[in-house]
């Protein structure tokens, strides 16, 4: 049962906004439904029949569909939105407690003098991140994805009708904590971000290779405990470059801002590239 | 677990490829999950019967190929398997690899089960 509104919304997703304490929004199966459909027209019908495996007897009808087609389609529609905006979006992905509401904390006041930012913040239960960055002064949306380990196209498309965002902004989406299984996802982002910190292993790339392989930057975050802690910093980079190539590679702490002008200057080029 | 949101679209999708084709019920189901998909079938499996009662496929037998992972080297061209996003050209020791197969994650088709079929 939902606790804000006592409806029978059983661990489905949920939006909220800090600051409103009325304001939830349940996104419910009949919203799915009604998307999925508007997308089926275009597979091709094969008639024909085929018996190749006798274990399932009947006709066999050709789909040739990917599996996320669905959420595929949807983020192609987020992302024709933000382009048409000219809102740069980028996706935050990282195991739990990295630091990625910390570095948006500490980001975002540096980049509001050039640009209008918002956020959208991911999580299973809480509403805890979205109250810091709401603390900024920036639009926040929290989406609770209840047992969902991972945001989709679907839960962007709707928090983005409820955050007034404003044209040639920067839009920050905290996904959940979890190294698997947001990398699947795409949520019609320009770029997604993986951040790392000192405190895990520096194996995690190879552990983990899909994110690190769909990753644009990698942020290796709190590199102020390095002295205290076993970890090799250009061994993990190593490792990550191993995965992807294409990874482009920074190296800050939230905590003391160390390394934030560089990352600070790679989101303004980006905002002036788009 | 994404197996569980993902066998729940796996049954969106093929309800609505069988509703459309004035079925009502689903007796098979094959998919294409390569090796590099981040998929692990048996958890897949494992949601699919979970997810799929009460719906279409509900009986619905589950084919899963796997298609292994083939990377081409950027630098010679050699083609090779892979298991891993990160592998070491065997010809001239390259990890500029692209991956040409076993990232694919589709469902190719759906068998209705059909009176008197
Ligand atoms: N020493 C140090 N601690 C940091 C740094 N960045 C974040 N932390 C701490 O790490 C903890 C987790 O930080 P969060 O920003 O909440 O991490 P998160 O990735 O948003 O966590 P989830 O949303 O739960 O996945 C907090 O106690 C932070 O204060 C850093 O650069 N150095
Ligand atoms: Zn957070
Ligand atoms: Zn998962
Ligand atoms: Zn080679």
């Amino acid at each position: 049962m939902c606790d804000t509104c006592g409806c029978s919304t059983e661990g489905g997703v949920v939006l909220r906004k800090p600051g409103e304490t009325g304001y939830h929004l349940h996104i419910i199966e009949s919203d799915h439904e009604s998307l999925i459909h508007s997308h089926d027209e275009a597979h091709s019908h094969d008639h024909s029949h085929h018996h190749h495996h006798e274990e399932s007897s009947g006709r066999k009808v050709l789909l040739e569909q990917d599996v996320l087609l669905k959420n595929n389609l949807l983020a192609e529609r987020n992302r024709g939105f933000f382009e048409a905006r000219n809102i740069f979006a980028l996706n935050f992905l990282s195991s739990p407690g990295s630091g990625k509401t910390t570095l948006l904390e500490k980001i975002i006041p540096l980049i509001l003098p050039h640009s209008p930012v918002a956020v959208i913040e991911g999580d299973q239960q809480t509403t805890n991140d979205a109250e810091r960055i709401h603390a900024l002064g920036v639009p926040v949306i929290q989406v609770n994805t209840g047992s969902g380990c991972h945001l989709d196209a679907m839960m962007i498309n709707r928090a983005v009708k409820e955050l007034e965002l404003q044209n040639n902004s920067l839009l920050c989406i905290e996904n959940v904590g979890n190294l698997v299984c947001p990398a699947m996802f795409d949520l019609g982002e320009a770029l997604k971000v993986v951040v790392i910190s000192v405190t895990e292993g520096d194996d995690k790339p190879l552990k983990y290779p899909n994110m690190f392989h769909e990753a644009n930057l990698c942020i290796l975050n709190k590199i102020d405990l390095l002295p205290y802690v076993d970890f090799d910093a250009r061994k993990c980079r190593e490792n990550a470059l191993r995965v992807n190539h294409h990874l482009e590679w920074m190296e800050v702490s939230a905590k003391t801002g160390e390394g934030f002008d560089v990352w600070q200057q790679w989101i303004e080029s980006k905002l002036k590239q788009r | 677990m994404h197996e569980m949101s993902i066998a729940l679209s796996i049954i969106e999708a093929v309800e609505a490829k069988a509703r459309e084709e004035g079925a009502e019920r689903i007796s098979g189901i094959d998919l294409v999950v390569g090796k590099l998909a981040g998929i692990q079938p048996e958890s897949l499996r494992f949601c699919f019967s979970a997810a799929a009662k009460g719906s279409m496929a509900e009986s619905a037998l589950l084919q899963i190929e796997e298609p292994e992972g083939i990377g081409e080297c950027m630098e010679c061209g050699r083609k090779f398997p892979v298991s891993f996003y990160y592998a070491e050209c065997p010809e001239c020791r390259s990890l500029k690899i692209g991956i040409v197969s076993g990232e694919e994650f589709t469902i190719q088709t759906i068998t209705i089960a059909e009176e008197g079929d």
